[in-house]
C-alpha cells in the first residue's frame, strides 16, 4: 500500500500545488533557518579530536598585573604564555607524556622558477606536535627531537601548499624558500583542519585555516621571527635589552603551550608541577599575582575560550522557535488542505478503507510534503551558509553542507512535517462519511 | 440478507435532538431489488448510511448476511463495507484525478489483492458497463451517464453481496437514466440484492418491492402500480 499511498499522495499534491508549495515553502523557510544556525553552532561546538580531546590539556598561567582584580576560573586568566614560561615548561622534564610550545608566525614563500612569492602563515612548533595532535601525513612525517635542539632548517608543510609548490608531488628532500632561509622539507600533512582549531583558538582564531608551514620553534625564535595573533603584555619590556630578546624575556603573552596527560595521576602530577613552577617564578620576583595555574582538556579550553558565543546559543533558540512558527503556519495549511479532501476520504472509507487506512495515507502525504519542505529548506540552509561565508570571513570552514546535514535537514523536516501533520491527518480520518458524500 | 430491527437514531446537537429513525424494521432477503421511498427528511439517506454501515444505530439490531453488524468497531465495519456492499450515488463521486481504472480499482486497494488480479477485475467491470476502452479516461471527459455506469462498475469490483444506490438516475437525463437503471437490472438478474433509494415512483415501480420509510418508520408498499407510491405515501400522513 506504500507505493499507492505514495502515488496518491503526488497525485494531492499536483491538485492543490499553490497550497503545497506554501506548505513546503513555510517548512522550508524553518528548516533553512535553523539548520543554517544550527549547523554553524554543531560544528562550532564539536570536538575537533575526539579520540585524543581528553588527553590533551591546555596551560594557563596567572602572570598577571597584580592591581587587575581576583582570578576565580580559567576565562580571567591570559590563554596564552609568555615565550620564557612556555619555554622553561618545553625543557622540563614534567609528568606530560608530550608538552608541545608554539606560536603562530608567518614568512613569504619563495617558489622555485618564476612564479611570483606569496605571504603564509607559519606555526613555529616543537616535533611533538604531529602526533600530540594526531596530524596526518601524506609524505614523509615530522622532524625529532634532534632537529629540534639543533634548530635545523626543516619544514613540515600541508599539501594545499605542496600542490601549488611541487604539483602534489612527494617533496620529502625538496628545498623550501621562506623569506630569505632554506629549509628541507620533511614532511607533507594530508588535509587536516581540525573543527573548530582548537590549538589556536583566541579571538575568533577558533575557525582559521590551518598552517601550511610548520617549522621547528627555536629556529623562528634564532631568526626574530614576528608573532601572528594577539599579544597581551602588562607592563612593557625592558628597553635595556635588544627589542626582540627584551620581548622573550618579557611578561607578554603569545604563545600557545599544550601538555598530554593520559590518566587522572598524571593530571594532577601536572598540575603539582606546574604549581611549584609558578612557586619558583615567585621566588625570583614574578607572578605577582595569587598563584593560580589552570589545565583544560580541549573540550573545556573550548568553552573557556567561548569558541559557541552565547549569542549563537541564542540564535539557534531563536531559529528554532521560528521553526514552530512555520511548523504552525503548516497545520493551519494541512487543515485547510486536509478538510478539502473530505469528500475523497468519505468516498475511501465507504469503499472500505478503515480509519487507520486513511490515516496513513494522509500521513504519507504529509511525510512527502515534509520531504519536499527538507530539500527546500537544505537549499535555503545552503544559502543561508553562503551568507554566513561572505559576512564573516572566518568561518568558511563552518558553511559547509555535507551529506549528513542534507539528510539531517530532510529528516527534521519530516519528523516536524509529520508532527504538524498528526492533528490534521487525524481529524480527517475521523470525518464522518455519510454527510460528506452526500453533499461531494 | 438485511434485516434491520427496532432501528432508532438519534442526532444530537447542544440545542435540538433530532429522531431520524424510530423503531424501523426492514427486512430485505438475498437477490431482491428493493425500492426505498419515501419524502425528503423521512430518513431514508440515514436507512442507507446505517444499510452501509458508514453510521451505527443509536438502538436496535441490524443483522447482515446473518451478522450482527450494529456494534462492530470502525475496523471490522470497514471490512464489511469493503467485501459486501457496493455503493452507488446520486452525484457519481468519481475522484477527479484518478483515471477510470483507478476508480474502479479503489475498493479493490484495500482488499489486499495482487496487481494482476486487480487489473484482471478491473477490466472486467468496465467491460461489463461497456467502458473498456476507456481505461485511462478522467471522470470529466465521460458523461454523466458514463460516469455512473463507472461508478457501477467500481461498486461491482469487489463483487458485493448488495448494492445501496442512492437516486442513482437523479442527476442523469432520462435516456442515461433508463440505461443505468437497466444496468441496474441486469445485475439484479445476474443475483446482486439491489437497496436504491429514489424519489422516482417509475423507477421504484422497477423494483421486486417497494419499501416506504416515513417519519423514521418503514412500511411494505402493497401495490406498486404507477402513481400508488405517492398515494400510499399521503394515506401514511393522515
Amino acid at each position: 500500500m506504500f507505493n499507492y499511498y505514495l502515488r496518491l499522495a503526488l497525485s494531492s499534491i499536483r491538485r492543490t500545488p499553490v497550497l503545497s508549495a506554501l506548505m513546503v515553502l513555510a517548512l522550508g523557510l524553518g528548516i533553512g533557518a535553523f539548520m543554517t544556525t544550527f549547523t554553524v553552532y554543531h560544528l562550532m561546538s564539536g570536538d575537533p579530536i575526539p579520540h585524543r580531546s581528553d588527553m590533551l590539556y591546555a596551560v594557563q598561567l596567572d602572570n598577571w598585573d597584580p592591581n587587575r582584580p581576583p582570578t576565580e576560573s580559567a576565562r580571567d586568566v591570559r590563554a596564552q604564555l609568555t615565550w620564557q614560561d612556555g619555554n622553561n615548561l618545553v625543557l622540563a622534564d614534567t609528568p606530560a607524556t608530550r608538552q608541545v610550545h608554539m606560536y603562530g608566525t608567518g614568512a613569504v614563500v619563495v617558489p622555485e622558477g618564476n612564479d611570483p612569492p606569496f605571504d603564509e602563515s607559519v606555526r613555529a612548533t616543537w616535533h611533538s606536535f604531529f602526533p600530540m595532535f594526531d596530524v596526518p601525513f601524506l609524505y614523509g612525517g615530522p622532524w625529532g627531537q634532534a632537529e629540534d635542539e639543533a634548530r635545523a632548517g626543516v619544514a613540515v608543510i600541508g599539501r594545499e601548499l605542496n600542490d601549488k609548490l611541487f604539483n602534489g608531488e612527494n617533496s620529502v628532500g625538496r628545498d623550501l624558500q621562506l623569506d630569505d632561509q632554506h629549509y628541507r622539507v620533511v614532511g607533507v600533512i594530508d588535509d587536516w583542519q581540525p573543527m573548530p582549531r582548537f590549538y589556536h583558538s583566541d579571538w575568533g582564531r577558533a575557525f582559521e585555516d590551518t598552517e601550511q608551514v610548520f617549522i621547528p620553534m627555536n629556529r623562528a625564535i634564532d631568526l626574530q621571527m614576528g608573532q601572528r595573533g594577539n599579544t597581551n603584555c602588562w607592563k612593557m619590556p625592558d628597553e635595556d635589552l635588544p627589542l626582540f630578546e627584551g620581548f622573550l624575556k618579557s611578561e607578554c603573552v603569545f604563545t600557545q603551550f599544550w601538555a598530554e596527560l593520559e590518566t587522572p595521576q598524571q593530571v594532577a602530577a601536572y598540575k603539582d608541577y606546574l604549581d611549584n613552577y609558578v612557586r619558583g617564578q615567585k621566588a625570583i620576583g614574578r607572578f605577582e599575582r595569587p598563584l593560580a595555574t589552570f589545565i583544560s582538556d580541549v573540550m573545556e579550553w573550548m568553552d573557556v575560550m567561548r569558541v559557541v558565543r552565547d549569542d549563537n546559543r541564542v540564535l539557534l533558540r531563536l531559529s528554532f522557535l521560528f521553526l514552530l512558527v512555520c511548523v504552525l503556519n503548516t497545520v493551519g495549511l494541512l487543515m485547510a488542505k486536509f478538510m478539502g479532501k473530505g469528500g475523497e476520504v468519505a468516498l475511501r472509507r465507504a469503499m472500505g478503507a478503515s480509519r487507520r487506512q486513511v490515516f496513513q495515507q494522509n500521513l504519507i502525504e504529509v511525510g512527502l510534503i515534509g520531504v519536499l519542505g527538507g530539500l527546500a529548506g537544505a537549499g535555503l540552509a545552503w544559502l543561508g551558509l553562503r551568507a554566513v561565508e561572505n559576512m564573516y570571513r572566518g568561518y568558511q570552514h563552518l558553511v559547509h553542507l555535507d551529506a549528513v546535514m542534507l539528510l539531517t535537514a530532510i529528516a527534521t523536516a519530516t519528523v516536524f512535517a509529520v508532527l504538524a501533520g498528526m492533528y490534521p491527518v487525524w481529524r480527517v480520518s475521523r470525518l464522518a462519511p455519510a454527510g460528506l458524500l452526500k453533499t461531494q | 440478507m438485511l434485516k434491520m430491527s427496532q432501528i432508532t437514531k438519534v442526532y444530537r446537537t447542544e440545542l435540538v435532538e433530532t429522531h431520524a429513525l424510530q423503531g424501523l424494521d426492514l427486512h430485505v432477503e438475498e437477490g431482491e431489488f428493493v425500492a426505498i421511498t419515501g419524502p425528503s427528511g423521512s430518513g431514508k439517506t440515514t436507512f442507507l448510511n446505517i444499510a452501509g454501515l458508514l453510521e451505527s444505530p443509536t438502538s436496535g439490531a441490524y443483522l447482515l448476511d446473518g451478522e450482527d453488524v450494529s456494534r462492530l468497531n470502525d475496523r471490522a465495519r470497514s471490512r464489511i463495507r469493503n467485501e459486501k456492499v457496493g455503493f452507488i450515488f446520486q452525484s457519481f463521486n468519481l475522484i477527479p484525478d484518478l483515471n477510470l481504472a483507478d476508480n474502479v480499482d479503489v475498493p479493490l486497494r484495500y482488499r489486499g489483492w495482487s496487481a494482476a488480479r486487480r487489473r484482471d477485475i478491473v477490466g472486467k467491470m468496465l467491460d461489463r458497463v461497456g467502458l473498456g476502452a476507456r481505461h485511462n479516461y478522467l471522470p470529466s471527459q465521460l458523461s454523466g451517464g458514463q460516469q455512473q455506469r463507472v461508478a457501477i462498475a467500481r461498486a461491482l469490483a469487489g463483487q458485493p453481496r448488495f448494492l445501496l444506490a442512492d437516486e442513482p438516475t437523479g442527476n442523469l437525463d432520462s435516456e442515461m437514466a433508463e440505461a443505468v437503471m437497466g444496468l441496474l437490472e441486469t445485475i439484479n438478474e445476474q443475483g446482486t440484492t439491489i437497496v436504491m433509494v429514489t424519489h422516482d415512483p417509475d423507477l421504484a415501480h422497477r423494483a421486486h418491492r417497494n419499501i416506504h420509510i416515513l417519519d423514521g418508520q418503514a412500511s411494505d408498499v402493497p401495490d406498486l402500480a404507477p402513481g400508488n407510491v405517492m398515494q400510499f405515501s399521503e394515506s401514511l400522513r393522515v
